[in-house]
């Protein structure tokens, strides 16, 4: 176990310079730079830029070196723990990516959490009860959960928030606490922000968790070993809870590693109609304007976070199941 | 408590004289389908003596582990008793024990999950499943699953289950037991696993053993080896057993008594040495018919007699058995049911070729 865990670490770095290779290869790929698309920008706006300065502002940046130097050029930064800076924001790229990241990955926590505490425990009844009437609730509840598309749940939520409760819940602070220093008052404040995201973004794998489980849990209830626990004499409450449930999780619990990079890319229209502050918005933005060094960073980010969560995923199901653990 | 003891005392009981552990009457299981009801079980009726072990054959599909699982009253839905009685006769009074139970109980009356029933499973009445492998849960270990048995119905401290189960796997001739009970199910050979699972069903000291085919799913020698030690451990623990299988051979080595179903019901029973050599009922006579010797053949089968089983949402009118009886009677088994009486005394026997012996009551209505 512990030797399959040291395996997995040492495997990491390898595995992130492959990745930012590829990261690199893809940023670069969209013909012309970061400045063709500036000079396209102000062109459209009215205002231009001359060619020479166009190049004074190339040299600067970089960007008439090769593409390999470039890459050496970012690599080493990286490595020293710079991610570089933003092209079109002028602001270092650890200082975009860190707040919205923190967000990021706690709208993850939450909608993660939101989605356990009601799927599991709803898969459980519903196979309970097949074919009974809270079998069909659930039932009902998972196909509208897995039909709506969530940015639309998303504004039918917004439109009621304003129009039933008068307030707005868009973003995920209140608009004192937007530029405020982190103290205990702005999480309270996001706390009370983050639970509508967490709630729309979630609802969707809740509704699918739950069938999963539900589907996982049928198939267990007529395994042998469900009867002899049984015919020991077990309560059924009891004996459901520690052999089958236990089992029909078992097959989710590697799915969990998945959270964190499906955050990262899947919000990304909620997280724009809702005016959430996270990674999504800022991805898009940055590879629209190619502004290479920013979204290198956050794809590699994104890179790194799914490694991190293979690897969580792994190390969860190797406690969780002793035929991965001492076979694996 | 039900207290009917005095009205069953009228039953045949031709094994012994003193009261049975358990008697099933007229028990009928069915399952509503949608295609049709199935009569999984439909009308059996038997008796198991304090430390015998009655075996228990049939075809595939003719009911038997339905019936053990209406004993245990874990038949799943939706499968339902509609009819009859089973009346365990728990330890009496003052014996040594860990019984909860008093007295002479109809399990049909309990509710299936209740204290009452789960005091009585696994305590009184312990399960043998076919399949050992599957049976375990393979996420826990043995060891977990076996104390857990222990302590459900012992008030024993996790330390002191934990010594009587290592104590019972090696009784039940597990070698080095202290390691074997922390170890997963998975990671035992079949035979292990199986002395693992009787261990389990032992561990609580239970007067009723059913092991529903014990040795199917293992190896020729190390089914030897488990009969052999069921054969022993029904002296040590002093427990009945209800023993199914399809082999023959088996239940001439194991039982004391027969029973043998078909199609849910209950073609003939006796005690062994009668069944099988002086078989009265054409469906007994056939099954023996198709081995040779029992002796010589002990490894066979049940063989397939000619023609098949009917299905079981039609079965046939009258007795179940005459699309296939040599002795079919035309215009008498197609019309009325056969009825279990006993017959010289020693077998019961469900034939229109045999009529009632007066002299011994009827207790079936
Ligand atoms: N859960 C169920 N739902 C519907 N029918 C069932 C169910 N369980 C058993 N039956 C039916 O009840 C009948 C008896 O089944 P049972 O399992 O008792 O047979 P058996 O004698 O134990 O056979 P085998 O020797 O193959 O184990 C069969 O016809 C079977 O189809
Ligand atoms: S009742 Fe008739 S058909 Fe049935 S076993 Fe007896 S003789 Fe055969
Ligand atoms: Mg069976």
């Amino acid at each position: 176990m512990l030797r399959f865990i040291m395996q997995r670490v040492l495997l990491m770095p390898v595995l992130l310079v492959v990745f930012s290779v590829i990261v690199f290869a893809l940023v670069q790929a969209p013909p012309g730079d970061f400045l063709t698309s500036y000079a396209a920008t102000l062109a459209s706006s009215g205002s231009s830029i001359g060619e020479t300065e166009l190049q004074a502002l190339r040299q600067t940046y970089g960007l008439d070196k090769p593409i390999y130097v470039q890459y050496l050029y970012w690599m080493g930064n990286l490595l020293r723990g710079d991610l570089g800076l933003s092209l079109e924001y002028q602001r270092p790229n650890a200082e975009l990516i860190g707040e919205r990241l923190v967000l990021t990955l706690a709208l993850a926590a939450f909608s993660f959490i939101f989605t356990w505490i009601i799927a599991i425990p709803a898969g459980i009844l519903s196979a309970r009860h097949q074919h009974g009437p809270i079998d069909y609730f659930f039932t009902f509840f998972n196909y509208i959960g897995v039909a709506i598309p969530n940015f639309m749940l998303a504004l039918i939520l917004m439109w009621l928030g304003f129009s039933v409760l008068g307030i707005s819940v868009t973003g995920l602070f209140s608009p004192e606490f937007e530029q405020a220093p982190w103290n205990l008052a702005r999480v309270a404040d996001l706390m009370k922000h983050m639970w509508l995201p967490a709630i729309v973004i979630g609802i969707s794998g809740t509704a699918r968790l739950t069938r999963v489980m539900r589907a996982n849990l049928l198939d267990e209830l007529n395994k042998l070993y469900v009867v002899t626990a049984r015919a020991k004499g077990m309560s059924e409450w009891k004996l459901v809870l520690k052999y089958p449930v236990r089992l029909a999780i078992n097959p989710l619990i590697s799915t969990i590693g998945w959270y964190l990079p499906q955050l990262f890319s899947g919000s990304l229209i909620v997280a724009t109609v809702m005016n959430l502050p996270n990674i999504g918005p800022l991805l898009l933005r940055s590879l629209i304007s190619q502004d290479m060094y920013l979204a290198g960073s956050l794809l590699l980010i994104y890179a790194f976070l799914t490694i991190i969560g293979t690897l969580l995923s792994d190390i969860l199901l190797a406690l969780a199941d002793p035929r991965i653990r001492m076979r694996g | 408590m039900g207290n009917k003891t005095d009205k069953e005392g009228a039953m045949v009981t031709l094994e012994g004289g003193g009261e049975p552990l358990l008697s099933v009457r007229n028990l009928k299981v069915h399952f509503p389908m949608d295609e049709g009801r199935v009569r999984a079980v439909d009308g059996v009726s038997f008796d198991v003596q304090p430390g015998q072990v009655v075996g228990i054959v049939g075809e595939s599909g003719c009911g038997k582990s339905v019936t053990m699982k209406a004993i245990l009253r874990i038949v799943e839905p939706p499968g339902r008793i509609v009819e009859g009685q089973i009346m365990y006769h728990s330890r009496a009074s003052g014996e040594a024990g860990t019984s909860k139970v008093r007295g002479t109980i109809d399990l049909v009356g309990l509710a299936p999950n209740g204290k009452e029933m789960r005091d009585i499973r696994g305590a009184e009445i312990a399960l043998i499943p076919q399949e050992p492998m599957a049976a375990f849960s393979p996420v826990h270990t043995v060891g977990n699953q076996v104390i857990e048995a222990i302590r459900l119905h012992r008030d024993l401290s996790k330390s002191a289950a934990r010594q009587l189960a290592v104590d019972t796997f090696r009784d039940v001739g597990i070698s080095m037991p202290e390691q074997r009970i922390d170890s997963y199910s998975w990671q035992m050979s079949g035979g292990l696993r199986q002395r693992a699972m009787i261990a389990m069903a032992l561990a609580a000291n239970p007067r009723l053993l059913i092991a529903d085919e014990p040795t199917t799913a293992i190896d020729v020698t190390t089914q030897a080896q488990i009969l052999r030690l069921l054969r022993k451990l029904r002296f040590e623990y002093n427990s009945a057993i209800i023993f199914i299988t399809h082999d023959l051979g088996v239940i001439a080595q194991m039982a004391d008594y027969v029973v043998v179903m078909y199609l849910g019901k209950v073609m003939a029973q006796g005690p062994v040495d009668d069944l099988f050599h002086n078989p009265l009922h054409p469906y007994t006579q056939a099954l023996l018919r198709s081995i040779p010797s029992v002796q010589s053949a002990p490894r066979v089968k049940l063989p397939t007699i000619s023609g098949s089983i009917p299905h079981a949402f039609n079965r046939p009118k009258g007795c179940p058995f005459h699309p296939r009886c040599t002795s079919f009677m035309p215009g008498v088994c197609d019309r009325d049911e056969p009825e279990l009486k006993a017959v010289d005394g020693r077998q019961l026997v469900s034939c229109f070729l045999f009529r009632d012996t007066p002299e011994v009551a009827n207790g079936q209505a």
